[in-house]
């Protein structure tokens, strides 16, 4: 078996779901090359390198890689696949905008948001909002993979592999990148963050969103939210977790005014300790937490907010 | 300019879905069907397309069982001016579908193709970009906003850390996510029309593409299950729970 992983990154830095299916694809082989296909992204390559347990990592430099667009990235992403038993993405927007394009140019049927490997050609993914877990086999010479990030641990860094430069892509001048809105916050991020506080249609506005920015930053936690608080314009689309959202698997999840829609816990029923806070005694996401909390929200998060700070830990 | 818009049944979303006993797949027998919720996004913006002029006609396509006919009937209902089912069962996989649709686009020549960003059954996320990349078009994926401007297509694009904005070469393959606009409900005069709007049926075989699967479903299970914990009633004890039983602030 020989893994090429698909380095997901910002030039400058990895990103840390690279680290999640390096951890996948230490569980096919041993032979781990990782792709950091970018522009001027030595600082990327560099982190990359130092990923425990990989062989090298594979740096295409080019200016037409600079914004990752799929045009440019996926027929390189094909002239290495050949080298390789499996490719591997992350389940990101990134790795899910990319890697079906390099099945399709391939011609392999992808295996999308794995969760488990059974073995080097049979996986577990769910499907059906994560109401059904399916054990697929792919019976394609090569494997296209995305992982769901949060079912495999980081890997650790400490490894020292050799970085190898390889030429870049192309520019297929099908499109261009025009600037991005991204959401700036001293807080952790959702995918990663250990502690999460996600509000729903519940909270009414934006302004009182803050009430649960206030309630995060005493715990050192990230800010989710569901689709109806997303929609409704409270808060960015960034901090939507769901079937259609992010996957989060936090140590806590503090969902607070959300009722706990099937599509909303697809996204976060794997947390370790799962807290509601909702008015409504019936409301479904009581099925699911370990700790629940029926009351109203606004005299809920105000009385957290005075216990966590005056014993703090 | 014509638009293709790809659409899929599939289970409707407020159902609960069950696992079949044997483990073979989900039960779809005596299910509500539905169009996919991201599929009815896609054709609204194509309608939506036609009445601001950007394009001139909108065609429905379905990859599936005769049934689908409902589902391109609903796309007609809402406005799109005919419809094409690749007749298939069972509904093949991403791949297999994205050769189907390629063929058809060969066929009609639109300048843009609008589709779901996913299926609320595989939840796979696979077909537009593969269809993209099958006819080397541009791709824009999980758009939020889209505007079609001379030979250029502008969209915004919902990424992990944000939006994301993309000038894309047309003709494009456009994948669309919830909040790029509220599709309309069908109104019964144009239910009624719909059933007069044409619709043509063609086959993988005439179209000269092997539909078969490269993976095989070995079983479906129940995902493990999460038993109800406990009720706390104040602050005090939520917080006491959360420091010395579960140990996790
Ligand atoms: C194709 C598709 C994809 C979807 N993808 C996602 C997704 O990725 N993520 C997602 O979240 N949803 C998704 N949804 C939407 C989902 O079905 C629900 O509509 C949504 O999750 C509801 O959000 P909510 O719980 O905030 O709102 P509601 O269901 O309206 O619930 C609000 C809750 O707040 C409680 N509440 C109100 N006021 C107070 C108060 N003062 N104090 C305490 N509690 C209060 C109410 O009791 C209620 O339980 C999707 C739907 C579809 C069809």
């Amino acid at each position: 078996m020989s893994i090429l992983v698909i380095g997901e990154h910002d030039n400058a830095a990895l990103r840390p779901s690279t680290l999640n299916v390096v951890t996948a694809a230490k569980a096919l082989g041993s032979d781990i090359d990782v792709l950091i296909a970018g522009s001027d992204c030595r600082g990327a390559a560099d982190e990359a390198a130092t990923i425990a347990g990989i062989t090298r990592v594979l740096k295409a430099d080019d200016a037409a890689l600079l914004d990752g667009l799929a045009e440019n990235m996926a027929p390189l992403v094909k002239s290495l696949a050949g080298n390789y038993s499996h490719v591997l993405a992350p389940a990101t927007t990134y790795g899910k905008n990319l890697l079906p394009r390099a099945a399709a140019i391939l011609d392999v049927q992808q295996i999308s948001d794995i969760s488990g490997i059974e073995s080097e050609d049979t996986f577990v993914r769910p499907i059906y909002a994560g109401n059904a877990m399916a054990t697929v086999r792919s019976n394609d010479a090569l494997k296209l993979i995305t992982v769901r990030t949060t079912s495999f641990e980081a890997s650790e860094f400490g490894g020292g592999a050799p970085v190898e430069d390889i030429s870049g892509g192309i520019n297929a001048q099908l499109s261009t990148f025009a600037g991005e809105e991204l959401t700036r916050s001293e807080r952790p991020e959702l995918t990663t963050a250990d502690i999460i506080v996600s509000g729903g249609r519940g909270m009414q506005s934006s302004e009182n969103f803050s009430m649960l920015e206030t309630l995060a930053d005493k715990l050192g936690a990230a800010v989710g939210a569901s689709r109806a608080a997303v929609d409704a314009g409270y808060v960015p689309n960034d901090y939507q977790v769901g079937q259609t959202g992010k996957v989060v698997a936090p140590n806590v999840y503090i969902a607070v005014g959300i009722s706990g829609a099937i599509q909303h816990l697809a996204g976060m029923k794997d947390s370790k300790i799962i807290v509601a806070i909702n008015k409504d005694e019936e409301a479904p996401i009581f099925q699911v937490a370990d700790y629940g909390w029926v009351a109203d929200l606004f005299e809920a998060i105000p009385q957290l907010e005075a216990t966590l700070g005056s014993n703090a830990s | 300019m014509k638009v293709l818009v790809p659409i899929k049944r599939v289970i409707d979303a407020n159902i609960k879905v069950r696992v079949k006993a044997d483990n073979s797949g989900v039960e779809l027998n005596n299910v509500k069907m539905a169009m996919n919720p991201f599929c009815e996004i896609a054709v609204e913006e194509a309608i939506r397309m036609r009445e601001a002029g950007t394009a001139d006609e909108v065609i429905v396509v379905a990859v599936g069982p005769s049934q689908s006919q409902e589902t391109l009937r609903t796309g007609l209902a809402m406005g799109a001016d005919r419809a094409i089912l690749i007749e298939t069962d069972p509904i093949p996989e991403p791949l297999a579908i994205a050769k189907l649709l390629k063929a058809v686009a060969e066929k009609e020549d639109p300048g843009i193709i609008i589709l779901g960003k996913q299926a609320i059954d595989g939840d796979n996320n696979q077909t537009g970009q593969m269809l993209a990349g099958l006819l080397n078009w541009s791709i824009g994926s999980f758009v939020s906003k889209l505007s079609v401007e001379g030979p250029t297509v502008k969209v915004t694009r919902e990424v992990d850390g944000g939006l994301e904005n993309i000038e894309l070469v047309a003709p494009a393959v456009i994948t669309v996510d919830l909040r790029l606009n509220e599709p309309r409900y069908a109104s019964l005069p144009n239910i009624m029309k719909a059933k007069k709007k044409p619709l043509d049926t063609h086959t993988p075989e005439e179209l000269g593409i092997d539909v078969s699967p490269r993976l095989e479903v070995l079983r479906v299970l129940e995902p493990p299950g999460r038993a109800a914990g406990i009720r706390v009633n104040s602050a005090d004890e939520l917080v006491e729970k959360l420091r010395n039983e579960a140990k996790v602030i």
